[in-house]
């Protein structure tokens, strides 16, 4: 108070514009805030919020949350049978799929197809019918790849017997470890629902010959670092998640040579590099392990308001956040605003879809957009929206993550660190990148577009929060 | 249905731009269907599914256009402006816009103008807590102009400023000058040693303008809300204030406004008023004189006593004129302007703006001998039954809540208070119409455009129309001239007071002379 009268009055106006102009006129430096009712007008959450802005141990949690997160150096070292390695995976029938949790029942139509194939491929089910009446049932369980770190695109289906990327965290003594998927090449694959004989055959071949040969050359490459792989993507238009043309072409080229040195007969080096070279999306669930690993690190720090997860399951939108560990707050996904493929439009389009949104989550994807023009055309956009899309991210981070810079912002490194009070509080929602599924299982993939997280899936984690530290207290 | 479709050999163009123009051809009325892709397996496969013939030769590095329409001519036409899209060479539209973000929250505010201080909040009042935590969270000091935020927020909010050092002024504090800028509705009132402190909004404005008008002026004005000397609340903002204004090297006299505190309160305040050692200069509006004064507190009768007093405090020790009877030449002119009065006209009718001046007139006519009623009654006067119609001495605060849902408060938007007016002095029963008329900022710009008008219109349509008596709260630097404001209302006849406690005496005089 004395403060203030020793200080040359400084007003920030929230309200009436009136009083902001008279104050001007008196000749004092004032500005106006667009005010909208935070949480878009639930008072108990903006007053939540408002006790949460500022505290200082929120701030130390995501500090600490923060530098977990740019403290990873996730390594590509292996690549495994998904029931060896993901943690009591093979105890029973159990199937992973995207996103948060969700029932049978309530599932969109590629992530059934997806599971019914998925059960047929371990022989669980004779054939699609059984799976579905197995699947409903209970007979077979299924759980999200994120309750066994572990990542997929669109429906994400891990099953025990599938190979899975090992990416560990170079940094940590405990090499801490993330999983994924094989990208599977577009058309008729099962991350899209498809489960016919084709779709299963490949899924077989990707078991028996492409991963053997891949574990093996690995081993003669050796630990391949993601960071530097993604990071050089970023200068050359790839925003690894819905752009991995770059980032393929460098892990092909850090693979190729250590192929021919393995012991497989030709004709597999030549199926296995063609189906490679045939596949843009081919890095992209390895930029996902990659993700979902610098993201574990920054899990579980008590008060923090970074979020760790950002997922989909083609209904409903979830998030993690570090200050209240496991736990998903959900809400419906938002609309995509996209391009369709000819003869597609929005009314066959399924929501939101797939575990990708984790490359958000940890700065690239869409709060990388910048360094990816060719993305934002599928909203009619220029290049200019692409950067001004990630700088619009730098607001409602907690920083920004130096490994990965985006030249079109004189080389700034990406927005990273999603805070979910600034998200609440300035009413700016993350951006993703995604690619629109068929709501129909197999038909695949009908368009790609830009959406953004739904508001209330980040009010609900801060009232969490909230009642947490409450209880505590 | 006519179909073209045109294959160009060796045309690479990436999808994306590709779909653009196909959705941009779907768009239009005149087309059915149309497909713009390179010539893979894929595309071809869907172009069939969607109803096109694949009776053309083309391969993967070859773009086709497909488009189906009821008009052949249409689609020529169209096709030749696809081909020009198709190959035409880009425009690079440049980095020429700079970026700017719209500041949605108060903490991206405070990072595009880090040296701010104050926030000034308005918004609606569930909303008004949280606004105001928010900023006292950044570090920021808090004007809450808002109403309608519940005492436990009004505690939390003031606890933890006072925990921080940090003043909030409100909620429901209407005015402020703080460090000369004037805050919310505010006059422009000249620097000056005398602090003022003030529960009540037109209460802090009468006084700082008196002062003003005395030829003094203010080092700060503070409103603290009108429930900030309620017993719960304690009075954090008021001895928070208090405290600064003592070390306030500006300050040499200190004015402490409100309506009577909560016992307990009022006890606080005059033990910190009278461990100051500057002069503290009180009004509690109703309040004995004698109960207060004491160890270099003085105390106010009136609101415009409060500014003379602290005025004369600066050339020594503040003493309290007792306000006695009329001189002669204000009874002669009072007798002028009602001498052709008729003789059912004996009532004293209010319509007033401002709460406090509604509140004061109320105590002053009470003192002497009027009884009446009101929307807000001071004890011992009756609550009005229909607010909407007055009864014998009737004095009404057309600020209050019940006049104000769902429009402007009467100092920004006059006209329900001047219908008010005009319907007083329709009434034959009216002696005199008492009224209020509030300048500076955030208040009407032409306050009395309308209410000229009005009082014409009154006149000439009442031979035997009321009395007006009237006082102008406003300097002569106010945005609306003061001076001006006078020289109208006076050349319609109106008595114009130099403040509202002079236009009330004047107006009880007029009644107690037609009623006895």
């Amino acid at each position: 108070m004395t403060r203030l009268f020793d200080q040359k009055i400084s007003v920030l106006n929230i309200g009436l514009q009136s009083f902001a102009d008279n104050i001007a006129t008196a000749g004092a430096p004032v500005s106006s805030i667009m005010w909208q009712p935070p949480a878009e007008g639930q008072i108990e959450a903006g007053l939540v919020l408002a006790r949460l802005l500022n505290d200082p141990e929120v701030i130390k949690a995501n500090e600490i949350a923060m530098e977990r997160y740019l403290g990873v150096e996730p390594v590509l070292v292996d690549v495994q049978t998904a029931g060896d390695v993901l943690p009591d995976f093979r105890a029973d029938k159990r199937l992973l799929h995207s996103g948060p949790p969700i029932a049978w029942q309530d599932m969109c139509g590629p992530v059934k197809g997806a599971l019914m194939g998925a059960a047929v491929y371990e022989g669980w089910a004779k054939n699609v019918e059984d799976a579905s009446r197995m699947l409903e049932s209970g007979e077979i369980q299924f759980s999200p790849c994120h309750s066994y770190n572990a990542v997929g695109p669109m429906a994400g289906i891990i099953s025990p017997s599938m190979p899975v990327w090992v990416v560990e965290d170079a940094n940590s003594e405990a090499r801490h470890r993330t999983f994924s998927n094989f990208n599977e090449g577009l058309g008729k694959v099962l991350r899209f629902g498809a489960n016919s004989t084709e779709v299963l055959d490949r899924l077989r071949w990707i078991e028996q010959e492409l991963a053997p040969t891949l574990q093996k050359t690995l081993q003669v490459t050796g630990p391949i670092e993601l960071k530097p792989i993604m990071a050089q993507a970023l200068h050359m238009g790839d925003e690894v998640h819905n752009r991995n043309a770059a980032a393929t072409g460098i892990l092909i080229k850090k693979l190729a040579p250590s192929i021919l040195k393995t012991d497989a007969s030709t004709d597999v080096q030549e199926r296995v590099l063609s189906f490679l070279a045939s596949n843009d999306h081919f890095f992209l669930n390895l930029s996902m392990a990659a993700c979902k690993n610098m993201l574990n690190a920054a899990a579980g720090v008590p008060n923090s308001t970074m979020v760790t997860v950002m997922a989909r399951n083609g209904v409903n939108f979830g998030i993690r956040m570090s200050g209240t560990g496991d736990q998903w707050f959900q809400a419906p996904a938002n609309p995509v605003d996209g391009l369709f493929f000819p003869g597609y439009g929005v009314e066959d389009a399924a929501a939101d879809l797939g575990d990708s949104a984790i490359t958000e989550t940890a700065g690239v994807g869409g709060f990388a957009m910048a360094s990816s023009p060719a993305i934002v055309k599928f909203v009619g956009g220029t290049p200019q929206d692409a950067t001004n899309n990630s700088r619009r991210m730098q607001s409602i981070t907690l920083g920004t993550n130096p490994a990965f810079t985006l030249p079109p912002l004189n080389f700034a490194p990406t927005a990273a660190g999603i805070d979910a009070i600034k998200v609440v509080d300035r009413g700016v929602l993350p951006i993703i990148n995604t690619g629109i599924a068929h709501k129909e299982a197999g038909v695949g993939q009908i368009g790609a577009g830009i959406t953004t997280a739904p508001l209330q899936c980040f009010v609900e984690a801060l009232l969490t929060l909230w009642a947490k530290r409450k209880g505590n207290s | 249905m006519e179909t073209r479709i045109k294959v160009f050999k060796n045309l690479y163009k990436d999808s994306v731009s590709l779909m653009q123009i196909s959705a941009e051809l779907l768009k239009r009325p005149d087309i059915d269907g149309a497909s713009v892709a390179m010539a893979t397996e894929t595309n071809l496969h869907q172009l069939q599914e969607a109803g096109f013939e694949l009776n053309f030769d083309a391969g993967p590095n070859d773009l086709f256009v497909a488009i189906r329409g009821a008009d052949a001519e249409v689609l020529d036409t169209i096709l030749n402006e696809v081909e020009g899209q198709l190959t035409a060479a880009p425009v690079d539209q440049g980095d020429s816009g700079t970026y700017s973000q719209p500041n949605t929250s108060v903490e991206m505010a405070l990072d595009a103008q880090p040296d701010a201080n104050l926030a000034l909040i308005s918004v609606p009042g569930q909303f008004a807590a949280a606004e105001a935590m928010k900023s006292l969270r950044l570090g920021l000091n808090v004007m809450l102009f808002s109403d309608n935020v519940s005492l436990e927020q009004e505690l939390e909010l003031k606890q933890y400023a006072e925990a921080n050092d940090l003043l909030v002024m409100g909620p429901d504090c209407g005015t402020a000058i703080i460090n000369g800028t004037p805050l919310g509705f505010a006059n422009v009132v000249r620097p000056g040693p005398i602090g003022v402190i003030a529960a009540s909004g037109t209460g802090l404005q009468e006084v700082t303008c008196r002062i003003h008008q005395l030829g003094s002026g203010i080092s700060q004005a503070i409103g603290t809300g009108g429930h900030d000397l309620a017993e719960q609340i304690g009075g954090i903002s008021m001895l928070h204030g208090m405290r600064a204004l003592a070390k306030d090297p500006a300050t040499e006299i200190i004015v402490l406004i409100s309506k009577p505190p909560a016992p307990a309160v009022a006890e606080t305040i005059l033990n910190l008023a009278r461990e100051i050692e500057k002069p503290v200069i009180i009004h509690f509006l109703g309040a004995e004189p004698e109960s207060l004064e004491g160890n270099g507190v003085f105390a106010a009768e009136t609101l415009a006593q409060t500014a003379e007093m602290a005025v004369g405090a600066l050339s020594g020790s503040p003493s309290r004129t007792t306000e006695g009877a009329l001189d002669l030449e204000a009874q002669q002119r009072l007798k002028q302007v009602t001498g052709n009065l008729a003789s059912t006209r004996k009532f004293l009718r209010g319509a007033f703006a401002g709460g406090t001046f509604c509140y004061e007139a109320q105590l002053l006519c009470r003192a002497a001998g009027l009884k009446g009623y009101s929307n807000t009654p001071v004890a011992g006067y009756l609550s009005l039954d229909n607010i909407w119609s007055s009864r014998e001495n009737t004095l009404v605060d057309l600020g209050d809540d019940d006049f104000t849902k769902g429009r402007a408060h009467p100092m920004i938007d006059p006209s329900l208070r001047n219908e008010r007016i005009l319907m007083e002095a329709t009434d034959t029963e009216t002696a005199v119409v008492l009224f209020d008329v509030v300048l500076g900022y955030g208040a009407s710009e032409e306050p009395i455009a309308e209410l000229v008008t009005t009082i014409h219109k009154a006149q000439s349509e009442n031979p035997s129309a009321p009395a007006f008596i009237a006082h102008v709260c406003g300097t002569d630097s106010d945005p609306q001239s003061r001076e001006a404001t006078i020289e109208t209302l006076e050349s319609l006849g109106v008595l114009v007071a130099s403040n509202n406690a002079e236009a009330t005496r004047w107006a009880t005089h007029i009644v107690l002379s037609r009623q006895s």
